[in-house]
């Protein structure tokens, strides 16, 4: 995983909360065996409408969205993470994420910011009035500035630890690899197995 | 202490626990994965990522593959039609070849949807952890288990370590009480969690695991509990569970991979201290009243717009929250419903019988019963399909699928099918669909389809009818 540190590019307002995974990613764009190509199908059903805001210039040239809250409901499929990145996504802001996309996001190096809603709503005016505003986001500082605003997000500091050092949680994981033999050589022989 | 059933589990399955402060921050702890399920969709990347590491799959014995999101759900017997879906299962059976992991393929007696496979199996057990790609993995916590969706970078990492860095989740407990315990004729767990999620909304569960008790639940079959800890995750929670009794073991009593002999008596003893402690204390409680649940159906485009089937079309005018009146206005206009209507009138095109939600033997019955001696409406197909393979004989030994055929309905193979339209079975354009899976978002069903979230039974009677009806109002 890329080290993240600090990102500026256009912000692209979403007024849209409950955005699930199915609108991020239809099913029908899963099929792909590889974590590439998914960009096709990053808000498909929604691309067809000429006013969505990524078929507007600047806009579609954009790599910081501004959603509505509740962002990423729904299934556990990372390839609405990969959905975002592959099309140029950096940095998704909301006031609230879903569980399972924050953790995928943390995993795959897209930064799922935090924002407080009155201030996702000043992002939105900013950027709908003068369209192409960049924003950048500070992980170390942990600011979102656009324009003459500047305003804190939240993240978990572990999360944003892994992601300034780029680390690989499997890494992680496995310098710990002797506490896992331990644990299951205490076991009990009752649990199942699949073989 | 005082402990939840959720604390117990987590406890039970600390590798080790993460460590505080530093300049990392606050480490997750490293929990033990018991049981890890895979399935074609989610899992390729994740394979992948081991080859491309150079390592092996730590617990092959403690991981289950079957397919189901991309199979078809008739003429089974054919090699699938379309190549990219072929591709990803023939990616799953190659990579479950190379790694050693079992895999119950296509045609397979055992194949199924995962959260149908696991519990027949004997496989889900009271006090374990339970992890797939897929969120409807929640499923699993009706035995008391700890149970949630993952990610594929995730499903990488239990495939490299059989662990997950996880931080606790905050505790919630949902009871549902009612005077005798039982629920109104009619009124079943679907309508109990669909209530439920109307009530706390997609986010409420957000970063909780979801208890469910109170003496309606404890009166609940496991195939009942298990579609209400399904849904936890339409609630925002990633789990739900169920404290294991009485009911739990006479269910996995003899099934294959649940323990026998001594060990049967040995798992019974620990499986009973598997109860949130009585002076336990949860993070948030919610009371459901049981006497007033009625059957429910969802009128909008995300499961926590819902409403008893006897209301009208909610008029987002009347709702003060800006937030939720933006959400229900798009709502309806992609729905194509008017504020007013009564949900009663809503006609349907498709209904669908199925998914991990609905689609196991007693589901299949109440729908059976519902229709047995009646007609499918015209203009209306009714598809039914089967969770797992042993389902689908169970239920053709019993004689369902003639009762279903003969109402005009089409009875089909295993699989996820239209629950979220990976393979042929969708909705097309504008279509509506009663529906008795777990999700009604836009397109959900297929580019433009229209899904109302019920229970087998309403699903049933909507199908004779042709509009939204429960089984009352076929008498």
């Amino acid at each position: 995983m890329d080290a993240f540190s600090t990102h500026t590019g256009i912000g692209v307002p979403l007024r849209r909360s409950n955005v699930d995974t199915d609108q991020i990613i239809p099913a029908v764009y899963l099929k792909r065996v590889t974590r590439t190509g998914f960009e096709d199908g990053l808000f498909s059903a929604w691309r067809n409408d000429p006013s969505f805001v990524l078929n507007q210039e600047p806009f579609d040239r954009g790599s910081v969205l501004v959603a509505g809250s509740d962002f990423g409901t729904g299934s556990s499929r990372e390839h609405a993470v990969w959905a975002l990145m592959n099309y140029g996504f950096r940095v998704v802001i909301s006031s609230r994420f879903a569980d399972i996309f924050r953790g995928n996001s943390a995993k795959a190096g897209l930064l799922a910011a935090e924002v407080a809603q009155p201030d996702v709503e000043l992002l939105w005016k900013l950027l709908e009035n003068q369209p192409g505003t960049e924003i950048t986001v500070d992980l170390t500082e942990k600011t979102v500035q656009a324009a003459d605003l500047t305003v804190p997000f939240e993240i978990d500091d572990y999360t944003r630890w892994r992601l300034l050092e780029g680390l690989d949680d499997i890494g992680l994981t496995l310098r710990h690899e002797a506490d896992v033999t331990a644990f299951e050589a205490a076991r009990p022989a009752r649990l199942p197995v699949t073989t | 202490m005082a402990r939840t059933l959720a604390e117990k589990v987590w406890d039970l399955h600390l590798v080790r626990s993460g460590k505080k402060g530093g300049q990392s921050g606050d480490e997750p702890d490293l929990l033990y994965i018991d049981l890890h399920l895979v399935h074609e969709v989610t899992s390729p990347q994740a394979f992948d990522g081991l080859r491309l590491a150079g390592r092996p799959v730590r617990r092959p014995d403690l991981t289950l593959a079957t397919e189901d999101h991309n199979v078809p759900t008739k003429d089974v017997e054919l090699p699938i039609s379309d190549p990219v879906s072929r591709t990803q299962v023939e990616t799953l059976r190659r990579n479950c070849a190379e790694f050693g992991v079992p895999l119950y393929p296509m045609n397979h007696a055992e194949q199924g949807i995962v959260h149908v496979v696991g519990p027949q199996l004997g496989l889900t057990q009271p006090g374990t952890t339970v992890v797939c790609g897929d969120s409807h993995t929640s499923t699993h916590g009706a035995f008391g288990a700890m149970a949630f969706g993952i990610g594929t970078s995730e499903v990488e990492h239990v495939l490299a370590t059989q662990t997950l860095p996880l931080r606790r989740f905050k505790t919630m407990s949902i009871t549902v009480n009612s005077a005798d315990g039982t629920l109104r004729p009619g009124v079943t767990s679907k309508d109990v969690v669909l209530a439920i999620i109307a009530q706390i909304g997609t986010g409420g569960g957000q970063g909780y695991v979801l208890e469910y008790r109170g003496n309606v639940i404890e009166n609940l079959s496991m195939e009942a509990r298990m579609t209400i800890c399904n849904m936890s995750i339409e609630a925002g929670a990633r789990a739900g569970m169920i404290a294991p009794d009485d009911t739990t073991f006479a269910y996995l009593q003899g099934r294959d991979r649940a323990p026998k002999g001594t060990q049967w008596d040995e798992a019974v003893a620990a499986w009973r201290e598997l109860r949130s402690d009585d002076d336990a204390v949860f993070d948030a409680e919610v009371q459901i009243d049981g006497d007033t649940l009625t059957p429910f159906v969802t009128w909008g485009t995300n499961p926590g717009q819902g409403l008893p089937l006897g209301e009208r079309v909610p008029d987002p005018a009347q709702i003060v929250d800006e937030n939720a009146r933006v959400s229900a206005e798009k709502a309806l206009t992609y729905m194509g419903l008017t504020a007013g209507m009564p949900l009663r009138e809503v006609a349907v095109d498709t209904v669908f019988v199925g998914s991990c939600t609905n689609g196991r033997i007693e589901d299949l019955r109440a729908a059976a019963d519902v229709i047995k001696g009646r007609t499918v409406a015209d203009g209306v197909r009714m598809l039914v399909v089967p969770g797992s393979m042993r389902v689908r004989f169970q239920a053709e030994d019993e004689g369902l699928d003639d009762v279903f055929t003969a109402a005009g309905a089409e009875w089909r193979s295993a699989g996820c099918s239209m629950c979220l339209g990976m393979n042929p079975d969708q909705l097309a354009p504008g279509e509506r669909a009663a529906s008795t899976s777990n999700r009604n978002f836009e397109g959900r069903q297929g580019k433009g389809g229209r899904t109302h979230l019920v229970s087998p039974l309403v699903a049933a009677a909507t199908a004779v009818r042709g509009t939204l009806s429960s089984p009352e109002d076929l008498l």
